[in-house]
């Protein structure tokens, strides 16, 4: 059972330290981290992938340490084989459609790189972007490129940020959906709970960096829903 | 005109150009990405040349690289020649003192550069050398150009580094600024006249084809 642990790891804010102790596990494909702005949802993400440094702390991800304070381990983002999308896209501005879905898998062959890139803006249904630059793309098709860059080098694991928020509701619909269709193992943030009430997954509810539920969604997010709403500002 | 001048004055600032880009592009990424406690101080340095009077620059390099220190006496020994009153020594005394001009544009390139992309760069796989050579470079072009131009004519208007260490060796170290000086000295200000009439337009038209390339993205007005 794949799962994913953080020991007593510590940011230090300017506004005082936050830290998150956090476990679940990933047995589920979609796993759904739910809660308050604040909460420290997005810190997680962020930590996984490798792009923020807690101070201290241990953080394993199907019992492999990416992070150890004590030890000095701190395996480099790239080599987590982590994907990760945010809200904003961050296409390479100056790289076609192809070229940035094509930057992580520099080291296949050409051949299999160019079907590879074929194949996830097929995913998608982006395939006829490809010769375009971000700049040409509405927001709906740069998020599709981000996925489908993300994945291009196979991930075991897809950190997803709300990716849909700033998307129209046709889009967001169109792209959750292929997205549900993925193999791929998901963890997905979000404080939408009109969006995350469709999700096959499991939950972990996170409050001021603490796990304070876990397990099926809709039994989980039930009983604390009042609560919730009122959190939410609801 | 002093053509000789002229044309030492154009070898000058291109290779100070040259070694100044591969120096600072470097430079300018550590600057960018590290965290090092000794950020501030390397840039303090880094920058300093702009505060300087050029002649205390001009002084403590000739000291430097005269036979009153070690590194001048190794580098005579090796070269057979000593580093000062020499071009090799002009080249050294001009990238030090037009670094600020390649380094801050440069940073400031760098520094624009949307922090998202560089994270996916990173996720993807990519190394130090690929995020600055394949990212941070393309998308840095003007600030590139900006140094690149920033340097040249910096450099062709240079006077007192290059008095300093160079003296006025007609060939050798005699440049177009120095020029000027000996023709005034000489009172042949219609030969000064023609000679600044020539410095002024170089620079004129670097800033003139920087600021076109530049567009006007900055416009604020429709």
């Amino acid at each position: 059972m794949p799962e994913l642990s953080t020991h007593d790891v510590t940011l230090r804010h300017h506004q005082g330290a936050f830290t998150l102790d956090v476990q679940f596990s990933l047995e589920s494909p979609w796993t759904v981290i739910f809660g308050p702005s604040g909460a420290g949802k997005s810190t997680i993400l962020r930590i996984l992938a490798g792009l923020a440094s807690p101070d201290s702390g241990r953080i394993t991800l199907a019992s492999q340490t990416v992070l150890d304070s004590s030890t000095g381990v701190a395996i480099p983002p790239g080599r987590r084989s982590i994907g990760y999308v945010t809200q904003q896209p961050a296409l390479f501005p100056h790289l076609t459609v192809q070229q940035n879905v094509a930057f992580g898998i520099r080291h296949l062959e050409s051949a299999a790189r160019a079907q590879r890139v074929t194949e996830m803006l097929h995913l998608f249904g982006a395939e006829s972007l490809a010769r375009r630059t971000p700049a040409q793309l509405s927001g709906g098709e740069r998020q599709r490129v981000a996925l489908a860059r993300a994945l291009a080098p196979h991930p075991k694991l897809l950190l997803l940020d709300e990716p849909l928020a700033a998307l129209d509701d046709a889009s967001a619909n169109d792209i959750l959906t292929r997205l549900l269709a993925l193999e791929t193992r998901v963890v997905y943030v979000s404080h939408d709970l009109a969006e995350i009430w469709r999700l096959p997954a499991s939950v972990v509810l996170l409050e001021s960096g603490r796990v304070t539920a876990t397990g099926p969604l809709q039994q989980v997010l039930a009983p604390h829903r009042d609560r919730l709403l009122k959190l939410l500002g609801g | 005109m002093d053509l000789q001048a002229l044309a030492l004055t154009f070898r000058l600032a291109a290779t100070t150009t040259l070694v100044l880009l591969a120096a600072s592009i470097p430079l300018a990424y550590w600057i960018v990405s590290t965290r090092s406690r000794l950020r501030p101080l390397v840039e303090a340095l880094s920058t300093l040349p702009i505060l300087l009077p050029p002649t205390v620059l001009g002084f403590y390099l000739l000291v430097l690289l005269g036979p009153r220190t070690a590194f001048g006496r190794v580098t005579a020994h090796l070269l057979g020649h000593p580093l000062s009153f020499s071009f090799a020594g002009l080249v050294i005394g001009s990238v030090i003192y037009s670094l600020p001009f390649a380094v801050q544009p440069l940073t400031a390139g760098f520094h624009s550069i949307d922090l998202a992309i560089l994270e996916q760069a990173r996720l993807l796989g990519a190394g130090r050398l690929r995020i600055l050579s394949e990212i941070m470079l393309p998308l840095s072009v003007r600030s590139v150009v900006a140094a690149a131009a920033l340097c040249f004519t910096h450099t062709v208007g240079e006077f007192g580094v290059v008095l300093m260490i160079g003296g006025d060796i007609p060939g050798a170290t005699r440049t177009l600024s120095i020029a000027i000086y000996d023709q005034v000295q000489d009172f042949s200000y219609a030969q000064a006249n023609r000679t600044s009439l020539l410095l002024i337009g170089i620079a004129l038209i670097a800033l003139i084809l920087l600021y076109a390339r530049r567009g006007n993205n900055g416009a604020r007005h429709a």
